[in-house]
């Protein structure tokens, strides 16, 4: 690899340690790399992966609500899709692509030569593909997949059959390697940052990404230990579960829930992130209120402790715990306003180009709003009685997941895939795969509000008359969405295998660490790490 | 926190290892032994469990003995400590998340959900009223249902107590022997690490003794309702981390012992001693919330 700057001279001359040689051809590799971009490749690519096959779940789900009546497949089998639906997209898809990018970005963004712990970093990759190997595996079993939903509340998810341990089992396996993954992270951001990068100059992606590590690690053995009471009141005759036995099944989802609600913010806090590196690139201004984006995401990460119940409301708290959890979730609403505005002040007479990253990012920016505008509709405990388990509250976490974490991941892709590949990717393609997503995905999930509040359950195969409409108009939007994504594949593969030559700083706006090394980014960046001025940093 | 802090590493002095077979066959191994512990449930026999295992035992081992070697050939710079201090605090702060789950567990169990099933709670009368109007029992309980017999309760005095202290003890040995350690006085290091190996395993045997009786004598078991699940569970959970604990020091009584360490260069001592210290403190959660209290 040749080195384009000074800088980048010196790193190869006082380098010393032989890691200089190109890495390995062929599966060992990828097998046995240490490297930060290598993983941080292979995350994105089993992210794609489990997003397409979580994504056909998800056609299957809606090809059989398409109309009203039981259609294609058996509602056992149904119920395994919604159930295998969630556990893919939010441990396959939506996390291990924000560990991608959080590998491939926070050493250059920070100015380190890797993550702080390289081998670990590959052993959190590989156990991945394992963990799904072995939860996929459970659809081909006897009796099925889980299919009591991805909450896994006893008593009914103790009923599964044969799938149960593995679905447990994989979980764990998901756990350990998020916990490892969330050290490196943390240890790399903590340990690793180049002389003068002081931690109120970290690129917000960097920030939101320490705060989402802090959660993980927080949360994800909270989790462990929830389903390891699953596993052992199942097979080890144990009653944490079992009121006969003195426990309670309602404890299980207060355990499941202290895990839950801070795992949706582990799916959004990186979101945050990337819209705020995305805007005032394009918008060709610095980044509205930094220290108070920091400040809203780490009090985001304190209240997503203290607001699990209301997840809950309905399972008969005591009164005091019901308004308790009603004020602290509505509490957090306060943070995240103060984020879309300071998102929306970035964008105030900036000079602003709608390339295809900005266009995702503006679209999270309004329709993530819209979720959370739900989420405070659901968070008023009497209202939630009447949305609590309908397809309002299906609309409510589908706007925050798909137009915001997900619509960010994409925004990311185009906005980063210049700088992976050396090649800029398809503008027009890529266009066109913004606007048939965000169009897909407002016809898919809008209409799901109405069907909510007019009182249709989720996890239902089959539904009463006066739903159909919606639910067909809901189904189109499914497939548009859902066909709309291999655009991206496309673009992706497309953007990989040439395309016109990327310069260093393909946005004329961007700001950054990253931005300074050659594209594609060599194998290893920032040897010595470069001193970060004050001006630098918050340009 | 501030970088200034940070001696500006020199060039490449932050050691990236090019690539290792360690961490693919951890995660075969773990997968082997997942799949195995999955079967073995199912009611399979539990071989494809013990290769996993095995396999895991390996990659520990080289994974490991890599790392020594690299340390002992000088390739780890400050800086690398300083990652190795944030990794091991953070791993022990997800093991305390752990551990603060059973401990959730316990303390939901004995003050809402009993409360609510023996109608000693106002805020939620119609539980008891509805599913178990005759039961009344306070902690410890088997629950309405006694799950699992009578039994008898494990007191905290005795056993549990001499534990504590033989914990207690180690606690002191361990710093004891970082005291020499610090000092360059071998023989104190080494002789402070085998004391608290054997505390370490003596404990251990010990919690066998205990369990042994439990079950032997006091019908007390893991199905013996929710005072049977959450005492095994967490003395459990416990018991497994003592023991990879004191396997830990006793790696590093051996490296003592083989001359690794120096006064100023030995954070895996202090990894284990840390993790030690952990165990110890969860020990006295255990010991005043599950036997005394
Ligand atoms: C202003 C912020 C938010 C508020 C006030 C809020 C509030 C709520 C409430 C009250 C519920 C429970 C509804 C019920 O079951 O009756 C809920 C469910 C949910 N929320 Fe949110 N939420 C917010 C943001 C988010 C975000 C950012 C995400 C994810 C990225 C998210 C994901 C979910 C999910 C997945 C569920 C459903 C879980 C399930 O039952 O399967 N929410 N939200
Ligand atoms: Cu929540």
């Amino acid at each position: 690899m040749t080195a384009t700057t000074a800088g980048h001279d010196a790193v190869h001359d006082g380098h010393d340690h032989g890691h200089e040689h190109a890495p390995p051809r062929g599966l060992w590799r990828w097998l046995s790399t240490t490297n930060h971009k290598d993983i941080g490749t292979m995350y994105l690519v089993l992210s794609l992966t489990m997003f397409f096959i979580g994504g056909a779940m998800a056609l299957v789900i809606r090809a059989e609500l398409f109309r009203p009546g039981l259609q294609l497949v058996e509602p056992m089998f149904f119920n395994q899709m919604t159930t295998m639906h969630a556990l893919v997209m939010i441990f396959g898809a939506v996390m291990p692509a924000f560990v991608g990018l959080a590998n491939w970005l926070i050493p250059m963004m920070v100015g380190a030569p890797d993550m702080a712990l390289p081998r670990m970093n590959n052993w959190s990759f590989w156990i991945m593909p394992f963990a799904f190997a072995l939860l996929l595996s459970t659809l081909f079993m006897d009796g099925g997949g889980p299919a009591g939903g991805w909450t896994l509340y006893p008593p009914l998810s103790l009923q599964t059959g044969a799938a149960f341990p593995f679905v447990i089992l994989s979980i764990h396996m998901m756990g350990v390697s998020s916990v490892m993954g969330a050290i490196n992270i943390i240890a790399t951001i903590l340990n690793l940052r180049a002389p003068g990068m002081t931690l109120m100059r970290m690129p917000l992606f960097v920030w939101t990404w320490l705060i989402t590590a802090y959660l993980l690690i927080a949360v994800m053995p909270v989790l462990a230990g929830a389903v390891t009471m699953l596993l052992t009141d199942k097979y080890f005759g144990t009653s944490f579960f079992n009121a006969a036995g003195g426990g309670d099944p309602v404890m299980f989802q207060h355990i499941f829930w202290f895990f839950g609600h801070p795992e949706v913010y582990i799916m959004i806090l990186p979101a945050f992130g990337i819209v705020s590196q995305i805007i005032p690139t394009f918008a060709r201004k610095p980044l509205f209120g930094y220290a108070s984006m920091v400040y809203a995401t780490a009090s985001i990460a304190f209240l997503s402790f203290i607001v699990w119940g209301h997840h809950m409301f309905t399972v008969g708290m005591p009164l005091a715990g019901e308004l308790f959890f009603m004020y602290a979730t509505m509490l957090i609403a306060v943070p995240t306003g103060v984020k879309v505005f300071n998102w929306i002040s970035t964008m105030w007479r900036g000079s602003m180009t709608f390339e295809t990253p900005m266009l995702f990012a503006i679209a999270f920016v309004v329709l993530f709003t819209i979720g959370g505008f739900s989420g405070l509709m659901l968070a008023i405990a009497p209202a939630d009685f009447q949305y609590q388990d309908t397809y309002f509250v299906v609309a409510h976490f589908h706007y925050v997941l798909v137009p915001g974490a997900v619509f960010s991941i994409m925004a990311a892709a185009y906005y980063w895939l210049p700088k992976w590949t050396g090649h800029m990717y398809d503008e027009k393609l890529g266009r066109l795969h913004f606007w048939c997503s965000a169009i897909g995905v407002n016809i898919l999930f809008f209409p799901q509000h109405f069907l909510g509040l007019a009182g249709m359950p989720r996890r239902i195969p089959d539904y009463a008359l006066q739903f159909a409409e919606f639910n067909m108009i809901s189904s189109i939007g499914a497939f548009i969405f859902g066909f709309s994504q291999l655009i991206f594949l496309w673009v992706v593969i497309k953007c990989v295998r040439g395309g016109e030559p990327a310069p260093a700083k393909p946005w004329e706006g961007a700001h950054g660490l990253e931005w300074t090394v050659p594209s594609p980014a060599p194998h290893h960046t920032f040897q010595t790490p470069p001193q970060i001025t004050e001006a630098e940093a918050h340009s | 926190m501030s970088t200034t802090t940070h001696d500006a590493p020199s060039a490449g002095s932050y050691y990236v290892p090019h690539s290792s077979p360690w961490p693919i066959i951890g995660s075969v191994g773990l997968f082997v032994t997942m799949m195995g512990g999955a079967n073995l449930l199912n009611g399979h026999a539990p071989t494809l469990l013990y290769c996993g295992l095995a396999v895991l035992i390996v990659m520990m081992i080289g994974w490991f003995n890599n790392v020594i070697r690299e340390s002992q050939a000088g390739l780890y710079s400050p800086q690398m400590d300083r990652s190795f201090r944030w990794g091991m605090s953070w791993f022990i702060f997800s093991e305390v998340m752990f551990f603060a789950a059973f401990f959730g567990a316990l303390f939901y169990a004995r003050d809402y959900a009993l409360p609510w099933l023996d109608g000693t709670s106002a805020s939620k009368p119609m539980t008891h009223e509805l599913l178990w109007p005759t039961f009344e029992e306070r902690w410890p309980t088997n629950g309405p249902g006694r799950v699992g017999g009578t039994f008898e309760v494990m007191g905290p005095w005795g056993l549990p107590a001499l534990n504590t202290l033989i914990l207690l003890s180690s606690g002191a040995t361990v710093t004891w022997a970082h005291w020499g350690l610090l000092k360059g006085n071998r023989r104190q290091l080494c002789l402070g690490l085998a004391a608290t190996v054997g505390l370490g395993f003596l404990f251990v045997a010990l919690q066998a003794v205990e369990y042994s009786h439990a079950y032997q004598h006091m019908n007390l078991t893991l199905g013996s309702g929710i005072y049977g699940s959450t005492f095994f569970m967490l003395t459990g959970f416990h018991g497994a981390h003592v023991t990879i604990g004191a396997i830990m020091l006793t790696v590093m009584l051996l490296r003592s012992l083989a001359g690794h360490f120096t006064p100023e260069h030995h954070f895996a001592f202090e990894a284990a001693a840390w993790y030690w210290h952990f165990v110890d403190v969860v020990w006295l959660g255990l010991f005043v919330f599950v036997y005394w209290f």
